[in-house]
């Protein structure tokens, strides 16, 4: 084989006789070496975040009050496309060079493989997304005392953004143009995310409490990560019959 | 039990020759209602002391809002029995629901922006009810699209199953989020529809609407579905027999 790492991660969970979860772990480690080892394809969600938060003064106008208005709904929007701009590369690697076929063959639980794809997913862009969130709201003319709601709302918003988004991207695999079917099948199911995240951090920027919305993003992610992996897991073994 | 009527089921010929029986049975019926419940809604039914006689778009409106879930709930309830039991029929009727949802749910926002302009003085207003059908029709956009994007019919079977089953997971969460949502942007529309406080000339249309509405749609699906059978089947020999008279 030409790229020993790539169909290791099955191989090696036979050799240590690994649980589920033990099978999960090391497939999310290979995620995140493989992801590394590319650093550059690392910051592009990112720069497409910034970028797409440049857009809106340069496009609306450069006061900051209007544009503090405007904070939470550019902020969601830019995450929820940098989020998806990054979907399509969660499993297209993984199913040209049958990665994903040897997932499906290992024996272990495909449901917690996909999971462990989905975290790598967000541990690679939504994180991320929430560490900067707070530069590109703060250059919005949100106060400073605004960041922890709108880290912890990025954060927790994302995890949902994550999950939702592997079905869309375990559907349309194998689609020779996926782009904007991808985003046609996950945006409308992404809506209460960005409906409950926006208003999260336009209370954190009014500085009232944010609580109440930041726990129904909360109980979306719980949801995603109850039920998200299931149905990629379907998709993908769908996608290999 | 006898489950045979329920195995033949299964079956595409016996599908097909059974759609064909029985569609004039839902067909007629859904003429008479609906031209009925017109002649009631547009004639009979008294205005509105308020919204004069804007109101009675309310007899295409809302049977089309009501239809677009309920073919929603139809086509993931068969892509469920397709999906768990592996039927081929199951799947041709979620394929041929997509369509039909997908129009009744653009009735209902064109009925809806052409009842806003005279209620609320524009022809969009941001409300719950509209925003949550458009992103309904997205829905169905999403299922459609990803049917004609993957070329191998079993395999766009059982991903759009998956979808279908995801959304309608996801379609009262999105109801109720849509729902918050307006709730913190605007007041409430002043103009309600107070159902039960309508009188019987104005709801006895209404109801004949709805089921008239309902009936219709098993007459189209019956009807796309014998020609979803046909599609698949192409390749098979009792197609000729089926089609020589």
């Amino acid at each position: 084989m030409s790229a020993p790492g790539v169909a290791l991660a099955p191989e090696r969970a036979a050799a240590l006789a690994v649980s589920g979860a033990g099978a999960a772990w090391l497939a999310l480690l290979r995620d995140l070496t493989l992801a590394f080892r590319r650093r550059g394809q690392l910051v592009q969600p990112l720069a497409f975040f910034a970028i797409v938060t440049l857009l809106f003064p340069l496009a609306v106008s450069p006061e900051l009050t209007r544009l503090r208005e405007m904070a939470p709904g550019v902020l969601w929007t830019a995450a929820l496309l940098a989020s998806l701009l990054a979907l399509e590369f969660l499993f297209r690697d993984d199913a040209y060079d049958g990665t994903l076929e040897q997932y499906a063959l290992s024996g272990q639980s495909l449901t917690a493989l996909m999971f462990a794809k989905s975290a790598a997913h967000w541990l690679l862009t939504g994180l991320p997304l929430a560490l900067m969130a707070p530069l590109a709201a703060l250059s919005l003319g949100a106060p400073a005392a605004a960041v922890a709601g709108i880290v912890a709302s990025v954060a927790v918003g994302s995890v949902a953004l994550s999950l939702i988004g592997s079905i869309g991207a375990a559907l349309t695999l194998g689609m020779k143009r996926s782009g904007a079917l991808l985003s046609l099948l996950t945006l409308p199911l992404s809506l209460p995310v960005l409906i409950f995240g926006a208003r999260a951090t336009q209370l954190a920027i009014a500085g009232e409490a944010y609580l109440a919305p930041l726990e129904l993003l909360g109980a979306l992610a719980v949801l995603g990560v109850t039920l998200a992996p299931l149905a990629a897991a379907a998709a993908v073994r769908i996608s290999l019959e | 039990m006898n489950w045979t009527w329920f195995h033949r089921l299964a079956s595409p010929p016996h599908v097909y020759a059974l759609a064909g029986r029985l569609t004039p049975w839902f067909a007629w019926p859904a003429a008479l209602l609906i031209a009925g419940g017109l002649w009631g809604g547009l004639v009979l039914a008294p205005p509105d002391y308020q919204q004069g006689d804007g109101f009675r778009i309310i007899y295409v409106h809302a049977p089309s809002a009501w239809m677009s879930l309920m073919v929603y709930m139809t086509m993931a309830v068969a892509a469920a029995i397709g999906l768990i039991w592996r039927m081929k029929v199951a799947h041709a009727v979620a394929a041929s629901c997509a369509p039909i949802g997908a129009s009744f749910t653009v009735a209902a926002l064109v009925t809806g922006s052409l009842w806003g302009r005279p209620m609320w003085g524009t022809y969009w207003e941001w409300d719950p009810r509209l925003t949550s059908e458009l992103i309904l029709l997205f829905l169905y956009l999403g299922y459609m699209g990803l049917r004609s994007g993957l070329e191998d019919t079993q395999r766009a079977d059982r991903a759009s199953a998956v979808l279908a089953v995801v959304g309608v997971v996801n379609v009262p969460i999105i109801h109720y989020s849509v729902t918050w949502w307006n709730s913190l942007h605007q007041a409430p529309s002043v103009m309600r529809f107070d159902r039960p406080a309508m009188p019987a000339a104005m709801l006895v249309p209404l109801l004949m609407m709805l089921l008239g509405f309902t009936l219709l749609f098993v007459a189209l699906l019956l009807t796309r579905l014998r020609g979803e059978v046909l599609t698949r089947e192409r390749a098979a020999s009792w197609i000729r027999e089926a089609l020589s008279p």
